[in-house]
This record gives C-alpha cells, structure tokens and sequence, in this order.
C-alpha cells in the first residue's frame, strides 16, 4: 500500500525531464534578458555621461548644428550639436521606406494574389538572396555605381543622403517585402471568396478587402524596414559622405547617427568628453530602436479590422 | 535513448577540446592593439616572430590610436598602438607609458589626376583645407570646385596632417569623413576634384601626390626633415616591458624588421631619419647618425 503511494506521490521520470527542460529554457530566457538589460544599462549609463560628467546641456545636444567633439565654441561650451546626424538619419530612413514601400507592396500582391507559382519560384529566391548579401557588398556597389551615377545626372560629388536613400531602398526592400508577403497572406481565405461571391472583381478584393485587412501587418513591415535602415551602418557610412552638416538638399554631403558612429569610436579615449558623447549618440539609436519596436506592437493591436 | 546519444556526443565533444588544448607546451601569446595604420606592420613582424619562435603567438587588433592608447593605460593589453604621442592625447596618463617608435610615416596631400595642380605652396594647402580656396582655377589648374575629404576627426593621419599642415588657430572646414585611408584613396580617384591625404604607402597611379613648396614626398624629404608631414608609428607599453613583448619589442627594432619588412610594407625605418621630434613638435638633429 505505502509503496503504491509513494509511487504516485514520486514524480514519474517523464515530469521530471519535463521539469528539466523547463528549467533550462528559462535559464536560457533569463539569460537574454538579463544580456538586454545590461546593454540597456551599459549604453545609457555611458550615454547621459555626457550631461552629468561633461556638463552639456541636452538642449545643446539635440539641437546644436555644429559637431566638432574636442573643440570648444565662443561660449566655452563643448561643439557637439547632433543635429546633423539626427536629420541625417530621418531623412534616409523615411526616404527609402517611402521609396521602398510601394515596390514592396506590389511585390507581395503579386506573389500571395496574382501568381503565387511564379511568386514561390521566382520572386521569393530573389529576395531571399537580397537578404544574405552583407551590408559591406551593398556600399561598395554604391561607392562604385551608385555615386558615380548620381553625379553623372546632378553633378558635385555623389555622395548623400539620395545616395543613401538608394542603397537603403535595395538593402530594406526585402525585408519589408516578405514581411508584406506574411501579412497578405495571413489575410482569411474566406475574406476574398466572400468578397468575389459578392461581385468584385479581383482588383476590387485585393483592394478593398485583403489589402484593408493587412494594413496592421503592412505597415508593421514598413516599420521594421525602417528600423533596419535606421541603425544600418556600414553601407551608408560609404556612400552618404559623413559630413556633420544639417542637410540643406539631398545632394550634398550628410551624415546619420550610426555613421559618425562608426566613424569615431577608434579614434576615442575611453572615459573622455569625446567618446562620451558618442554614447550619447549610440543611446539616440537604442531609444529609436525601442520607439520602433513599441510602434510596432501598438499598430498590431489597434490597427486590426473589427 | 536520445538522452544517451547525446550524453555521448557531449563526452566526444569534450574530449576533443580538452585534446586540443593537452598538446602545446609553453604556449604563450600577447596582445597587441590600436592604430590601423600601424597594424600591417605589427601583423606581418608577429608572424614572422611566431614562425621562428614556436608556441609564441602575437595577436593584433586594430580599433584606432584612441583605442590603443586608452587599452594600454588601461593595462588591459601588452601593447597599445598609435599614431600619435600619448602626450597628446587628453585623457591619457602618459607617464606610466612607455614609447616605442619601430617606424616613420610620411602623409601626403593626394589629388584627383587631372585638376592641373601637382605642386601647392603650403599657404595654399592651409586656404583648401580652411574652405578660403575652393576651385581649382584660384590655383593656375583647371575651372573645378574643389572637394575635401578628411579622415574621421581624432584619426591619427589627420590629427598629424593638420598638425603639421594648420596652423594654430586655423579650423579645418566641415567636409566629408572617411574612415579608412583606403576608401579616401578610392574616392579621391574617381571624384574629380577632390583633395584628401593618406600614407605614403597608400599613394598609387589612381591617384596623384601634390609636392608641397616644391618639395616631393619622398623617403628621403621625410629623413631630412624637408617634408614636415610625416610621425612616428608608437608601440607603448606600461612600464618596461618584461618577457615576450621585451623579446618582441627588440625584434621589431631588429635589423632583420627595420631592413627588410618596414621598406616592404612602405613605411620608413627609425634609423634612417636624421632628425628626432618630441611631443611638442620640437624637432632636433639625430645625434649619432650610423
């Protein structure tokens, strides 16, 4: 009698190794966070060093339109206005995902409504392929074709933010692309047979109805690309010229946040005003990331159809 | 069953590791950091050390003079790398540093081929880089703007070329950055126009040096002194260095380096020059020249 309970009261060896994994996965888990956390805390503890440390006033430094770290100004306030870079990288980014998003759009209707054979075989490959190029191949085609293309038709140098608006547009046009794929297809089946046995015509369906049910998902992938062209680096750094400017047109030398970035870490002694500052920047790109991130959750909520 | 498999793959997986590292005997290795015009040379003399001292490992990385200087004050390396004196680098204790200089690099101003200017007086150098001379034609070459390209500010090259080339006072005009001299050198072959300055060992027929007051740049303007824009290449350790990188640090001053991999690579051995500059730019006549 004892033994039989004590038998039902013992955990059968299979919850144990349930337990087991349960236990690991969370390890794994509490890992990430922690990981996040500490790089939250590292970043912006470094960041606001610059304000309490070095004394800039934040005003100075989101507003300030001259970037010269290591130099003082007539008031013997530090120069490291990061309004050019700030501009800089909205500028790119809404650019290329305005330029990016109607291609996108029209790529994923093809595939998922028009001809999802030649979508599956063709197109999807393509952009698969679009995605597995390194950032460091799209700048160095930009360097040689792309800047040389835009000052062959405008003239100066080549190097800018239209530059970097088209080497964004390629390197997010996949991402933004597949994730409208996913979203269109996500949209119920019954949806367009509803619509059709009511009399519209396919356009009429991919218009009114599939695209309409989509729209959370669309323009969370439209977020993500431009999250993507926000912090990417390396291809922009080569080709928009990394001049600490505020953009006057689209032709001239700019600069984003993440370019400088990239530029300057190096060359900086840890602990001084000069590197301190960069964390500063740094923590502007995390505070986006966030604010990306955030805006995609609120339009998956709010933005689907009732 | 599963769990056994994989209970015998971790054993095999083990062993391996602890196989692979059962084997070397006095292993050792030091770390080297910093300047990426430096890291080549470094590079290159680290394995040559390697392949005749077995079981001694060099590792170079690069990241920039700033990143060299502030690891080795740090003491979180053996060696920090730079471009530049640690004395003139703000937030760096110097004092505890000590400088090794394994090698001179001369800077040149490089142009687009054809803007009809190969030689600048070092005024008009100034009034390009200070944004007061910007066409080519205020210059006797052709009708086209001109456009400068800067390393990223605080990079050694340019913290030396504007050192040598502006004077005090003088503030370099808002342009362009690049990071490395080899995108500069590339932009500068195909953006016409444009003024920029690497190495000497970055100069090639894409490109086109400009002499300064006549003078060219050349090894030999660099070890008399004639052509000013030129530093020191510093391997700085905290205090005297002991063991392998004392032993490394002879070797990089070793004939066998200073005669045949620093000429290669196109940089210009110590015990050419003829003159000896300190932090402060102070220059002086080599005493006892070989």
């Amino acid at each position: 009698m004892e033994e039989t309970q004590s038998k039902f009261m013992q955990k059968s060896s299979k919850r144990k190794i349930e337990q087991f994994g349960r236990t690991i996965s969370f390890i794994c888990i509490a890992f990430i966070v922690l990981i996040v956390l500490s790089i939250l805390y590292f970043v912006i503890s470094k960041g606001v060093s610059t304000f309490t440390t070095d004394g800039v006033s934040v005003i100075d430094f989101l507003f300030g339109d001259i970037w010269r770290p290591g130099e003082v100004g007539e008031n013997g306030e530090p120069l490291v206005g990061a309004l050019p870079m700030i501009l800089g990288s909205f500028f790119v980014t809404l650019l290329s995902a305005l330029l990016a998003t109607p291609f996108s759009i029209a790529a994923a209707i093809y595939m998922v409504e028009i001809s999802p054979k030649a979508g599956k075989k063709i197109l999807q490959p393509v952009i698969e392929l679009l995605v597995g190029i390194p950032s460091v191949v799209y700048g160095f085609i930009g360097l040689t074709v792309v800047v040389p293309f835009i000052r062959s038709i405008f003239g100066g140098t080549g190097f800018g933010i239209l530059s970097a608006t088209i080497v964004l547009f390629v390197m997010i046009l996949p991402t933004v692309t597949s994730m409208a794929v996913d979203a269109l297809k996500s949209v119920p089946r019954h949806y367009r047979e509803a619509s059709l046995a009511m009399g519209g015509t396919r356009w009429q369906t991919i218009y009114k109805v599939v695209l309409r049910a989509a729209t959370p998902g669309l323009l969370t992938a439209v977020v993500f690309g431009m999250a993507r062209a926000f912090g990417e680096a390396l291809a922009v750094q080569m080709v928009i010229g990394n001049a600490a400017m505020v953009p006057t047109d689209l032709i001239t030398p700019a600069s984003t946040l993440t370019s400088i970035l990239t530029m300057s870490m190096g060359n900086t002694v840890m602990g001084t005003l000069e590197n301190n500052v960069l964390w500063s920047l740094a923590t502007i790109l995390l505070v986006m990331a966030l604010f990306f991130n955030i805006l995609t959750r609120w339009i998956g909520k709010k933005g689907a159809m009732k | 069953m599963k769990f056994k498999k994989f209970r015998a793959l971790l054993v095999v997986m083990a062993s391996l590791v602890l196989t692979a590292c059962g084997e070397v005997v006095d292993e050792e290795s030091i770390t080297a950091v910093g300047s990426s015009a430096l890291q080549p040379l470094v590079e290159a003399a680290g394995e040559q050390y390697s392949a005749e001292n077995l079981g001694k490992f060099i590792n170079v990385q690069g990241g920039g003079s700033g990143t060299g200087l502030s690891q080795i004050a740090a003491g979180a390396v053996d060696i920090g790398n730079s471009d530049i004196f640690a004395e003139e680098s703000d937030g760096i204790d110097a004092s505890k540093l000590v400088d090794h200089r394994v090698a001179v690099v001369g800077i040149t101003p490089i142009v687009t081929p054809g803007t009809g200017v190969t030689n600048v007086t070092l005024e008009e150098l100034q009034g390009i880089f200070t944004g007061e001379i910007t066409n080519w034609k205020e210059l006797g070459g052709k009708d086209l703007p001109i456009t400068v390209l800067n390393r990223s500010s605080g990079s050694g090259t340019r913290a030396t070329f504007e050192k040598w080339v502006l004077e005090e006072g003088m503030k370099s005009i808002v342009s362009q950055e690049q990071e490395s001299s080899g995108t500069v050198r590339q932009i500068v072959a195909n953006t016409p126009g444009t003024i920029s300055y690497v190495a000497f060992s970055y100069v090639n027929d894409d490109v086109e040096a400009l002499s300064i007051n006549g003078i060219e740049p050349t090894n030999e303007n660099v070890n008399s002194n004639d052509w000013i824009i030129w530093s020191y290449e510093h391997m700085y350790t905290n205090g005297e260095p002991t063991g392998l990188t004392k032993d490394f640090m002879d070797y990089m001053l070793s004939d066998e380096i200073q005669d045949n991999l620093i000429g290669a690579l196109g940089y210009i051995p110590i015990k050419d020059m003829e003159v000896e500059r300190d932090a402060e730019g102070n220059t002086s006549p080599v005493e006892d020249p070989e």
